[in-house]
């Protein structure tokens, strides 16, 4: 770890100011602190926001829910409100981590987590997310944990959340508040840029922005939703592919379908026309399977990730096949329950 | 004066006639309070008065020459101390046994991720923050070779073989020949290599993370150019070794030479990222199976080759046919070895070195063969287990894998086995496997001494407890034979100036350890017959109280003066005249999803003969921890190596999977068959540590197949190679 100062923020505008070149706001410090002592990140200064009121808390906004920035992953995950409307949010934080890092983890912390790319990991290993125009390491190495979708000749890397994944199913957007103070809001997904030539840019926050809140819509009345997370041991590993399903059906047909992928993709990766082919069909392992088709068609493998076309494919066929009700729910499949 | 007593001929079961009655009781060990409140001290718990912190640094060649250590780019920041390096420092840790320094490569480097140098600092921080800038410049050689499966350095001994295997294969009504791969592993004991050395004129004390101390001490002295009656390590408590500790390692060197060149105590820690890079990995394997056998069943050829790697100027070899040897027998045998020389992190000794690989091929193939010949995998096993050491013509010591595999089949619900594919529940399908267990037993040169006073014992030895179990089962031996209660012994471990043991590896630590214990023990017991007037066979101890020769009387009267004895236990004509192993048989069901194939193991039972238990609660652990081991190995770990550079890709926890809790099903259960093995050592016990890993893995694999049709022959078995296999078997 380099030296750095250290500066807590009481309040929002108080921690727009501390926001300097080179500083950084902590907030669980679960990912932050990790990368900060094997020298990844070497921010000049931490900005505590951890203590800052205006950012904690879940309230209702409307139809929907407002999730402070630093509501921690078990707290949100255990929330009454989400587990019942919001079932797939649970789902994923709860296929994430584990129980100590949960308790610690943010709502924000979580959605800027940086990659899990081993080359990302080792100083000595070249990488253009850590230091641009120095090359790919991962090219030509080891590559199980790379991303298929959306990546660019520099940068292979996948995000890494699982929470992120289901707030794009959910079609959840991000509270943002700039220097000056004033706020937009933004799709989960339109939070991250896809790595071109600048794979060091993981976001769209511009300078001092900071995350205030996670904005959830109204929930879809008896969608069903599935978070499936497919890994290398049976907890406490990243994805290697997950699907976050929410359908809407209407008699034996599929209405609409709200499909996010994770593991997949520098960025909770959507695709309209996978989602687009599922509406108006009747559930069966075909239609699940030409709407995967779609999906796959659009890959781009690193010799190792190969296998994420026909294990996605299988995992969006199972997610749906739970959704639609063919095959009996496992953990991770629930129907959203709206209170009247 | 020690007694030295040699296993020559079969010994009495003198604990089976001993009154206290607590050895094999199933009791807590002793130190499990202080180890769950912080109050035993780990390597690197203790941090003497004035100790500065050292951390390594690694090569980033795989290999070349250092042309230069640039200790200016770090002498300006705050809290450095020093940077060193030098001719003693360790390429890598000694393999188990050396008694000697492993290879001192000077200024060269042979794999990257090699420790080249220490940065010491005044905290911890400062001196981590210092070893990464710290600036390295190398002369990198060309055409290095990374790759086991593309080397060219390769060396082959002729094939051991007995009868004529080519000819019995040939004449074989059914025969079958696989390939097999697994993955190179790591250990990830719990605690990362660690050490604190602190000198004292020209004396050494280092607090270290060791299996073997009586080896260590002589690698140590070795490595520094020192006599070793100059060094002193303590080890009282270790935090897993499962191998990776058996040799003293960089850490250790590197701290002592620190420590000595500042005049101050130095405390080094490896980070997890170090322990894996250059802690000895066990060896990826690719293994060819060649089975043959009669219509019935009857094996006729056997050959298990396989090819292994490791760093040039290491002796080691993983033994990957070591159980394959003697475990079933057959007209024609054949083993063949080879091994490629590479540029990677060194390979030596992981749990169950051989069996913990060669048995996932051999018992997979063995399956397969069972299907070729329409077989009952149990039945096959049965019809093939040989009287003697089909290698060797050894007569095994003592052999129940038949009753293993009975009493298995029978507890498991074997017989409710379905065929291939054919049960599925839900989204999943649900099969059952099982595979034979072996794992060959040894006793190794070990001493202890036992002092008996007047209201309790003590016991001294160098012998370690990596978190097996040593401190309860040596309590409970001594307290056995000089009948006391176990918490009236005091067992005093992990300390170069008591007597020099076995340590910790290849499951002999308790064999030898603990037959050093009984001997001392038996000494006094013979002192105490004489005091008492009798004959020792007439001796009874029992709660403090001495009988004999229609006489009774308290040890605290008949012990005045502490009585204290040293006795030593060496392997004699037994281990020549008979061949000895753990042997057992493990079953597993399993769920395999039809689409994702992920495998979720349901349950698993572990049928063992292990020799005598010495503790049913800590033997039981070792089983379990094994199985678990064995289910990581068929489903989970797997330690990546870049294609280029040959280094370490997967340097943390969260990439090397260890299996989580979630993988290991509620429903483990190992039962425990009664055997005594009378030419294996005084105390009749077997190695325990890791016969549960042997074969664990291919009954799940076992299982796998019966579940969904799906064979996986590159390990572990993975959602996508699961896949891969099922789309193979068009299920
Ligand atoms: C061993 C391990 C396993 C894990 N497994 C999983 C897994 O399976 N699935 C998964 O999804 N995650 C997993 N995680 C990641 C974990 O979820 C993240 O580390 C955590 O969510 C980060 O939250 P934090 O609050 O600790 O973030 P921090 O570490 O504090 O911050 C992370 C980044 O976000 C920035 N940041 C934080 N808050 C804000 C804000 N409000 N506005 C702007 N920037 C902000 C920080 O500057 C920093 O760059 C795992 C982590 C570990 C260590
Ligand atoms: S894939 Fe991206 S993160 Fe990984 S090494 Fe390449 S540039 Fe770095």
């Amino acid at each position: 770890m380099r030296d750095f100062e250290y500066s807590r923020a009481e309040t929002l505008s108080g921690a727009a100011g501390q926001m300097g070149e080179g500083a950084s706001v902590i907030a669980g410090g679960t990912n932050l602190l990790d990368l900060m002592k094997i020298q990844v990140m070497t921010p000049s200064r931490l900005v505590d926001i951890s203590r800052i009121g205006e950012l904690q808390g879940i309230s209702e906004d409307g139809d929907g829910l407002r999730i402070g920035a630093l509501v921690t992953n078990s707290e949100l995950a255990a929330d009454g409100r989400i587990r019942s409307g919001w079932p797939l949010l649970s789902r994923a934080i709860l296929a994430g981590a584990s129980a100590q890092i949960r308790n610690k983890a943010t709502t924000g912390g979580n959605l800027l987590q940086r990659t899990r790319c081993p080359y990302f990991y080792d100083t000595a290993m070249a990488c253009n997310k850590r230091s641009p125009g120095e090359g790919c390491a991962a090219q030509e190495g080891v590559g199980r944990m790379l991303a298929i979708f959306g990546t660019s000749e520099h940068c292979l890397a996948a995000h890494p959340s699982d929470m992120a994944v289901a707030l794009a199913a959910l079609r959840a957007e991000v509270e943002i508040r700039s220097k000056e103070g004033e706020t937009r809001c933004l799709p989960v997904t339109e939070l991250y840029r896809l790595p071109g030539d600048r794979p060091d840019l993981e976001s769209v926050l511009e300078p001092g922005e900071i995350i205030t809140a996670v904005r959830l819509p109204a929930p879809l009345a008896d969608t069903r939703q599935v978070y499936k997370k497919v890994r290398d041991r049976a907890s406490y590993a990243f994805a290697l592919v997950s699907v976050a399903a929410v359908l809407e059906m209407e008699g034996d047909r599929i209405a609409s379908a709200s499909l996010a992928f994770g593991g997949v993709a520098p960025r909770p990766w959507t695709d309209p026309e996978a989602e687009q082919a599922l509406v108006g069909a009747a559930p069966g392992d075909e239609a699940f399977g030409k709407a995967a088709d779609v999906l796959i068609e659009q890959a781009h493998c690193h010799p190792d990730t190969e296998f994420k076309k026909p294990l996605l494919r299988r995992t969006l066929i199972a997610a749906l096949r739970e959704a639609t009700g063919l095959a009996k729910p496992a953990t991770g499949a629930s129907t959203a329950r709206i209170p009247a | 004066m020690t007694k030295t007593f040699r296993m020559d001929e079969a010994q009495p079961r003198l604990l089976d006639e001993t009154g206290q009655g607590i050895v094999g009781a199933p009791l807590d060990r002793p130190e499990g309070p202080k180890k769950v409140s912080g109050r035993a001290h780990y390597a690197a718990d203790g941090l003497p008065e004035g100790a500065a912190h050292g951390v390594l640094v690694r090569a980033t060649i795989s290999r070349g020459r250092i042309t230069g250590i640039d200790e200016s780019s770090v002498s300006g920041l705050g809290g450095v101390i020093g940077v060193f390096h030098g001719p003693e420092f360790l390429r890598n840790p000694a393999q188990g046994m050396a008694g000697e320094a492993p290879v001192q490569p000077g200024d060269e480097v042979h794999y990257h991720g090699q420790p080249i140098a220490l940065v010491v600092a005044e905290s911890f921080e400062a001196a981590r923050d210092a070893a990464q800038r710290l600036v390295v410049s190398y002369e990198a050689e060309e055409g290095v070779e990374t790759d086991p499966a593309s080397a060219s350095a390769l060396e082959q001994d002729d094939p051991e073989t007995a009868g004529d295997f080519d000819a019995a294969f040939a004449a074989s009504e059914v025969t079958l020949d696989r390939s097999y791969a697994t993955a190179p592993q790591v250990a990830a004991a719990m605690e990362p290599h660690a050490a604190v050395a602190e000198w004292e004129g020209d004396s050494l004390t280092l607090r270290g993370a060791l299996q073997m101390l009586r080896f260590n001490k002589d690698e140590l002295a070795d490595s520094l150019g020192i006599p070793a009656e100059k060094v002193r390590i303590l080890a009282p408590y270790v935090g897993g070794g499962f191998g990776s500790k058996l040799g003293i390692g960089p850490e250790a060197v590197a701290a002592a030479l620190a420590a000595r060149a500042l005049g101050r105590p130095v405390r080094v820690v490896m980070t997890r990222q170090t322990v894996f890079d250059a802690v000895l990995r066990r060896s990826e394997t690719s293994q060819r199976l060649r089975l043959g056998a009669d219509r019935d069943g009857r094996l006729r050829a056997l050959s298990h080759d396989d090819r292994v790697s490791n760093i040039e100027g290491e002796g080691f070899a993983e033994p990957v046919s070591q159980a394959s040897q003697f475990l079933y027998g057959a007209d024609g045998l054949s083993f063949a070895q080879t091994l490629a020389r590479v540029s990677r992190t060194p390979a030596g000794s992981v749990r169950a070195p051989g069996e913990a690989v060669g048995m996932l091929a051999l018992e997979q193939a063995m399956d397969e063969l069972a299907e070729a010949l329409e077989m009952c995998p149990v039945e096959l096993r049965l019809k093939n287990l040989p009287e003697k050491n089909p290698m060797t013509g050894q007569p095994f010591s003592a052999t129940r894998l038949a009753d293993c595999l009975r009493e298995g089949a029978d507890r498991f619900g074997w017989a409710d086995r379905k065929p291939m594919g054919s049960r599925r529940e839900g989204e999943w399908f649900v099969g059952m496997g099982m595979a034979s267990a072996a794992r060959s037993n040894m006793l190794v040169k070990s001493a202890a001494r036992v002092r008996l006073g007047a209201d309790g014992a003590v016991v001294e030895t160098d012998m370690t407890d990596i978190g097996t179990g040593t401190y309860a089962i040596l309590g409970q031996i001594a307290a056995e034979m000089l009948g006391l209660r176990v918490e009236q012994v005091e067992v005093r471990l992990g300390d170069t100036s008591f007597p020099g043991a076995s340590g910790s590896g290849g499951s002999f630590g308790a064999n030898s350890a603990g037959s050093a214990t009984f001997l001392a023990a038996k000494a006094i017991r013979e002192t105490l017959a004489g005091r008492m007037g009798c004959s020792l066979s007439e001796l009874t101890l029992q709660d403090g109280i001495a009988r004999g020769g229609n006489r009774e009387m308290p040890l605290s009267e008949l012990v005045e003066e502490e009585l204290v004895e040293e006795a030593s236990v060496e392997a004699g004509d037994t281990s020549e005249s008979h061949f000895s192993s753990g042997f057992g048989a493990h079953f597993a069901e399993v769920a395999v999803h039809a689409y994702t194939g992920e495998v979720r193991v349901r349950r698993m039972l572990g049928v063992m003969a292990m020799g005598r238990i010495l503790n049913e609660k800590t033997a039981r652990s070792q089983a379990l921890g094994g199985m678990i081991w064995g289910l990581g190995a068929a489903l989970t770990e797997e330690m990546a190596h870049d294609p280029r550079t040959g280094h370490v890709v997967t340097r943390d926890l969260a990439n090397y999977h260890v299996p989580a809790h979630a993988d290991v099903p509620g429903d483990m259960t190992v039962v425990f068959l009664e055997e005594r093995d009378d030419m294996a050592n005084p105390i009749q016990t077997k190695g325990i540590g890791e016969l549960g890993i042997s074969g664990a893995g291919a009954a799940i694999l076992n299982a796998v197949r019966n579940a969904c049709g799906a064979r996986v022959y590159d390990m572990p078995a993975t959602p996508d190679r699961v896949i891969a296999a099922m789309e193979a078997a068009g299920s």
